[in-house]
């Protein structure tokens, strides 16, 4: 047998388990192949089990193994690091418990925090920088660590809770949906829900870096006065939070 | 065409995270740390400010899982100028992978599979490595696998490919005595023979490590202290190499650093008496 036909067989072995595979692979007993496939399939369950500890506390093992499982069937791995496996396990618990918003973003929290902790490094925004800042044509930059989306769920106090080890409170629909955001300060990593305005703020950053049109996008949302001053204080705490890392502005 | 990287000789460990606060803050009397390179190739965070913290104090090695160097389709060049960059910033005693392959197209199981020993997997072996030491600008080292199924169609012994892969591309070898014993028992070959038929000048690194034993096999679980016969194919690989660098690997049931570091006492004192009958000879 040639080695692409030979890599092939061990391949199906491993995904599926093809004994015509098997039967090619290895004459008379399959123990060998057994451990490759155990083995291949054990470590894709500690992967999962480790990237989403919380998830895995959330549902209970039987369900947490279920749905992993359900995953490496569907989700052979791709990558060379083990690392983004995990990626798509949100769309596999949202396909199987589509009723459960705070699981969604449960498995949104946890995978966020663990991408800001291996996101490049970044320098904070000093008073140097910010003394020639010419606002009119300034662009903020957001750190590379920050991850950010629309939540519907009291997921962050969830996520506290079950990470502290305290009372974890029942799961419930925000009043209003807001946003949530991960990113890394140092090498502390960070959680923190904010209000539907914040969320859009950050959100119209990606399209468009420049701080005049976040103050547009303000303006809208709070009117000339209060849009103004919110991006003044938004832009403030992010600055010295760690999330907006430069500032360039064009003379 | 390179050459294997120079002789490195002293005693070391796979630094672990378990260990990461030992390391940070006391002087832990190693000679090297080997880290595992992808858990550091990543684009910033704790981990790589940890592995330059530790570099400060020590030779570091890197040590891949990822590379799959017997892929029929090639290697992942991502993955090799990610390798570079690491290697670059951490000036390491040594760069190392396995014999095996873990990546066929867009599927990579992340586990060390075999490879059968024919001509047509020398071949393409050879090219692979040809290839990460251009991009890498230096020499590595490959590690024997342990391996659970043997193929009727391997004309070659393990330690005949090694010897010829070793001699057309320059690279180096890592000689994993716990792989040598389990892959012995597992497949009924002598691994004595096997340490003799290996080309001992191209020896870098030796690994030791831990074994479990099924009825049926033994398999490479790295979670517990070497056993008495994997240390008496220790004491005979050191009478035949000399001086080469030796590091205990624990990957899992990761106990206290005061006991690796009695583990690897043991080695020390196995290596020297041992190398002084390779120098005799």
């Amino acid at each position: 047998m040639n080695l692409a036909r030979w890599q092939q067989d061990f391949r199906d072995w491993l995904t599926v388990a093809s004994n015509d595979a098997s039967h090619r692979l290895v004459h008379g007993s399959t123990t060998g192949l057994d451990i490759y496939q155990n083995n291949y399939r054990a470590q894709l369950m500690s992967v999962l089990e480790a990237s989403y500890p919380q998830v895995l506390a959330r549902l209970g093992a039987v369900l947490f193994r279920d749905a992993a499982i359900n995953h490496i069937d569907r989700h052979p791995p791709h990558a060379w690091t083990l690392d983004v496996y995990g990626e798509n396990f949100e769309d596999t618990l949202r396909s199987l418990l589509p009723h459960n918003p705070d699981v969604h973003e449960l498995a949104w929290v946890e995978w966020s925090l663990a991408q800001s902790f291996v996101a490049a490094d970044a320098d904070d925004v000093s008073n140097d920088d910010l003394a020639s800042v010419d606002w009119e044509t300034a662009e903020l930059q957001l750190a590379p660590s920050l991850h950010l989306r629309r939540v519907t769920t009291n997921v962050e106090a969830i996520w506290s809770a079950l990470y502290d080890d305290t009372e974890v409170p029942e799961s419930e629909m925000l009043d209003a949906s807001g946003g949530l955001i991960t990113w890394r300060q140092g090498t502390s990593c960070r959680l923190r829900q904010t209000d539907a305005t914040e969320y859009a703020a950050l959100q119209s950053l990606h399209e468009d870096a420049h701080f005049a049109s976040l103050c547009d996008v303000l303006v809208e949302h709070l009117g000339e006065d209060a849009g103004i001053a919110r991006a003044g204080e938004l832009l403030a705490n992010w600055i010295s939070a760690g999330i907006v890392i430069g500032i360039e502005s064009h003379h | 065409m390179f050459t294997p990287p120079p002789t490195f000789s002293g005693y070391g460990l796979g630094l672990r995270k378990e260990h990461y606060r030992d390391f940070l803050d006391t002087d832990v009397p190693v000679d090297f740390v080997e880290v595992i390179s992808e858990n550091f190739m990543v684009d910033g965070g704790q981990p790589r400010q940890i592995l330059r913290q530790v570099r400060e104090r020590h030779p570091v090695a890197l040590h891949g899982v990822s590379m799959s160097i017997g892929s029929f389709d090639g290697l992942d060049r991502d993955y090799l100028h990610r390798l570079r960059a690491l290697a670059d910033e951490i000036q390491p005693l040594f760069v190392s992978d396995h014999l095996s392959w873990s990546r066929l197209g867009r599927f990579n199981s992340h586990d060390l599979l075999p490879l059968p020993y024919t001509e047509e997997a020398l071949d393409l072996v050879c090219r692979n490595i040809d290839m990460a030491q251009d991009v890498l600008g230096r020499s590595m080292l490959f590690e024997n696998p342990s391996t659970y199924v043997s193929f009727v169609d391997s004309p070659m012994t393990e330690w005949e490919f090694l010897d010829h892969m070793s001699k057309r591309t320059g690279c180096g070898l890592l000689l994993d005595v716990n792989n040598v014993y389990v892959s012995s028992r597992n497949h009924g070959f002598d691994a004595h023979a096997f340490l003799r038929g290996i080309p001992a000048d191209r020896v870098r690194q030796i690994h030791l490590a831990g074994h479990t034993e099924t009825p049926e096999v033994l398999i490479d679980t790295h979670d517990q202290p070497v056993c008495v016969d994997v240390w008496s194919l220790y004491a005979d690989a050191m009478s035949l190499l000399g001086p080469v660098a030796t590091m205990i690997e624990r990957d899992d049931a990761i106990p206290p650093l005061p006991e690796v570091l009695d583990e690897l006492a043991i080695a020390r004192d196995i290596g020297r008496r041992n190398m002084r009958l390779a120098e005799a000879a």
